[in-house]
């Protein structure tokens, strides 16, 4: 009954993930409507949740939240396990943990692949600004780190492979790639945050994958090798990772998106509230949510150091259930 | 297409009343967990969180299905009221996040002595306090006549509910909700003490009528409201949204509550046999 109950739940914040995200990627790709003279008509419900970007976004999101709350999770056990490596209930919990969160991490990029040529086929000037590419060009490089300069319209300080991005985004290493002066400049999403955030997400999320398939080697040749004291020490720094990805994340497909709320349909602009003020309410919700996240911290603080100490019996061991 | 936006305005009051019955109490409960002093506050404030622990966390949900039944099925109204009501509207929604934070930090500090309990305890009073008055508040504006819908967009925060009808509407629901609160705590008491059988005899039937008051006056309330929404401009089938949305809608509805209310048929099976044989909860 325990289970079936966390399984229930389980389930239940997997569907409701995957449903605001539809909600997301109809922003991204608004569909299921005919817009006449600035309203909305023909509106099929069905097609607008079925959007072209759902499925992209839905899988990446999933396999991130797995992933972010993988890494969480087992960062913590990691600490426990450096100051005592023989109890039984970290190691077991550090194992599921990794398994989870190692398996998404694995994925992630395959997934974000899957990403990131839908954005270029679809969204060509958010693809631009991740990419910090301002000429449109054929053979178009990958560009690593670097400085979009958005007044000159170069990207200064990049390690750039020859090629790389036109091959990642289009299969093609010859395949044209728009550039963001390819579109007016009052369409041009912010290149420096997007790109700065898009270089966020890979970079964490490449840390983690390499965690995680090294994991598996080392589980491959005795599980007493998860439990080393350097090994450790890479997963309690990679723990924060998965969260800082998500939210990486986040701001590239938003802050991608800008100038629009709903792509091409509504400026954000246009859609923010008439009511004045909104600072006031801001600053209030940022010191509520602060306040509470302190408070949420410390007392999980507590929980952990509570956690069992001592070798546990191998069968029966109590399971941290990890919710998204 | 009119009868399907009847029904889901139907769907808005029929979650606001299943609100009030099974939010109200745990609304009232923080204001009771207020209202104990002495020396047995501390033994009232975990008698009520006891009571209210198992189920509280279900409640939200009433006021998210009429939420998102306004926001769906009539974004006009949804549109007017968020945007003319901004101002109690926010501070609800705080009430109301302050309100779940603070049960359940209070939850982690149950058995002990120190401050964190009383602390906690007190946000959870006095944001179980004001969520009602803000609700009723929302709801009396609605109903007063005094929110203009625009032709155009609606123009920004209005200060219609700063007038006595509102408050009074507030007031009533924070009474409404404190009463019910309380019938539900002296049933709960009279199971964790001894005497069970002689006294839950009386409490169903009181617990009942409480109940049916509530149900009364919010489908009275309902019925003056009908035909509007938000009087006097938008009428129900002029706020609705499309015939493929609603009827989508209360597709979703309907197979919600297949899944939903056995769910909480058994929660309240659960938790109601452990009460009647006097067992405290496991956590
Ligand atoms: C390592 C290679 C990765 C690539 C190539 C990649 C690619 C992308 C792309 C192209 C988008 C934009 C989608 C859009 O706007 O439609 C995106 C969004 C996002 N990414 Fe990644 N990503 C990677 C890793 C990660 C990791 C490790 C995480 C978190 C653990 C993550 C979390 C997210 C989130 C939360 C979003 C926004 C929501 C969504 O579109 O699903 N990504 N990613």
């Amino acid at each position: 009954m325990h289970l079936l109950a966390g399984i229930g739940v389980a389930l239940g914040g997997l569907l409701s993930g995957v449903l605001v995200v539809s909600a997301n990627a109809w922003m991204n790709s608004p569909a299921g409507f005919l817009l006449r003279d600035g309203i909305a008509t023909a509106v099929d419900p069905l097609a607008a949740m079925a959007n072209p970007a759902w499925a992209t976004e839905a899988v990446h999101m999933s396999l991130a939240a797995y992933a972010a709350s993988g890494f969480a999770v087992a960062g913590i056990h990691a600490y426990k396990l450096l100051r005592d490596r023989e109890n039984l209930f970290h190691r077991h919990a550090l194992a599921i943990a990794l398994t989870v969160g190692g398996t998404a991490a694995v994925l992630l990029p395959v997934s974000g692949d899957f990403n990131a040529r839908f954005v270029a086929k679809d969204q060509p000037v958010k693809l631009a600004a991740m990419e910090g590419q301002f000429r449109t060009e054929r053979g178009a490089p990958l560009r690593i780190g670097g400085i979009p300069d958005a007044a000159k319209g170069t990207t200064r300080f990049a390690i750039e492979i020859p090629r790389g991005l036109s091959l990642l985004a289009f299969h093609d290493p010859d395949a044209e790639v728009k550039g963001l002066e390819a579109f007016p400049r009052e369409e041009w999403p912010n290149p420096l945050l997007v790109h700065a955030a898009f270089q966020v997400m890979v970079a964490c999320g490449s840390a983690m994958a390499a965690v995680a398939l090294f994991a598996a080697l080392l589980a491959w040749k005795s599980s007493e090798n998860l439990v080393r004291p350097p090994f450790l020490l890479a997963v309690l720094c990679c723990s924060p990772l998965g969260i800082v990805a998500v939210e990486a994340g986040w701001t590239v497909t938003e802050l991608g998106r800008q100038p629009w709320v709903i792509r091409g349909v509504m400026r954000t602009a246009e859609a923010v509230t008439p009511v004045g003020g909104l600072a006031l309410p801001f600053a209030f919700f940022s010191a509520l949510y602060l306040a509470l996240g302190i408070s949420a911290a410390w007392l999980l603080r507590r929980e952990v150091s509570k956690s069992p100490s001592f070798p546990a019996p191998a069968d029966g061991t109590p399971v941290p259930e990890t919710e998204e | 297409m009119h009868d399907l936006s009847f029904l889901a305005a139907g769907g808005i009051l029929v979650s606001l009343i299943l609100y009030a019955l099974l939010g109200g109490a745990d609304f009232g409960g923080g204001v009771w967990g207020l209202l104990g002093s002495g020396p047995r506050a501390g033994a009232q404030r975990l008698l009520i969180a006891h009571a209210i622990g198992p189920i509280w966390e279900t409640n939200h949900i009433w006021v998210v299905i009429a939420v998102v039944i306004l926001f769906t099925a009539f974004p006009p109204a949804f549109a007017l009221i968020s945007t003319a009501l901004f101002v109690p509207v926010t501070l609800m929604l705080a009430g109301i996040v302050l309100r779940g934070a603070a049960f359940a930090f209070h939850s982690y500090h149950l058995h002990d002595e120190g401050g964190g309990m009383r602390r906690w305890g007190s946000v959870f009073a006095c944001a179980s306090l004001l969520t009602p008055v803000l609700l009723g508040v929302v709801i009396g504006a609605v109903s007063s006549g005094s929110l203009r819908a625009q032709s155009t967009a609606p123009l920004g925060a209005s200060a219609a509910w700063l007038s006595p009808f509102p408050f009074s509407v507030g007031l009533l629901t924070l009474a409404v909700f404190s009463y019910l609160a309380g019938l539900v705590f002296l049933a709960a008491t009279a199971a964790l003490g001894a005497h069970v059988s002689l006294l839950l005899r009386s409490y169903p039937v009181a617990r009942i009528c409480a109940a049916a008051q509530a149900i009364v006056v919010l489908a009275g309330w309902g019925g003056a409201q009908y035909p509007f929404l938000v009087r006097p401009d938008l009428t129900i089938p002029a706020a609705a949204s499309s015939h493929a949305s609603l009827r989508l809608i209360l597709i979703a509805l309907a197979a919600g509550g297949v899944l939903l209310f056995p769910a909480i048929f058994l929660l309240f099976w659960v938790f109601k046999k452990e009460a009647v044989f006097g067992r405290s909860r496991k956590t």
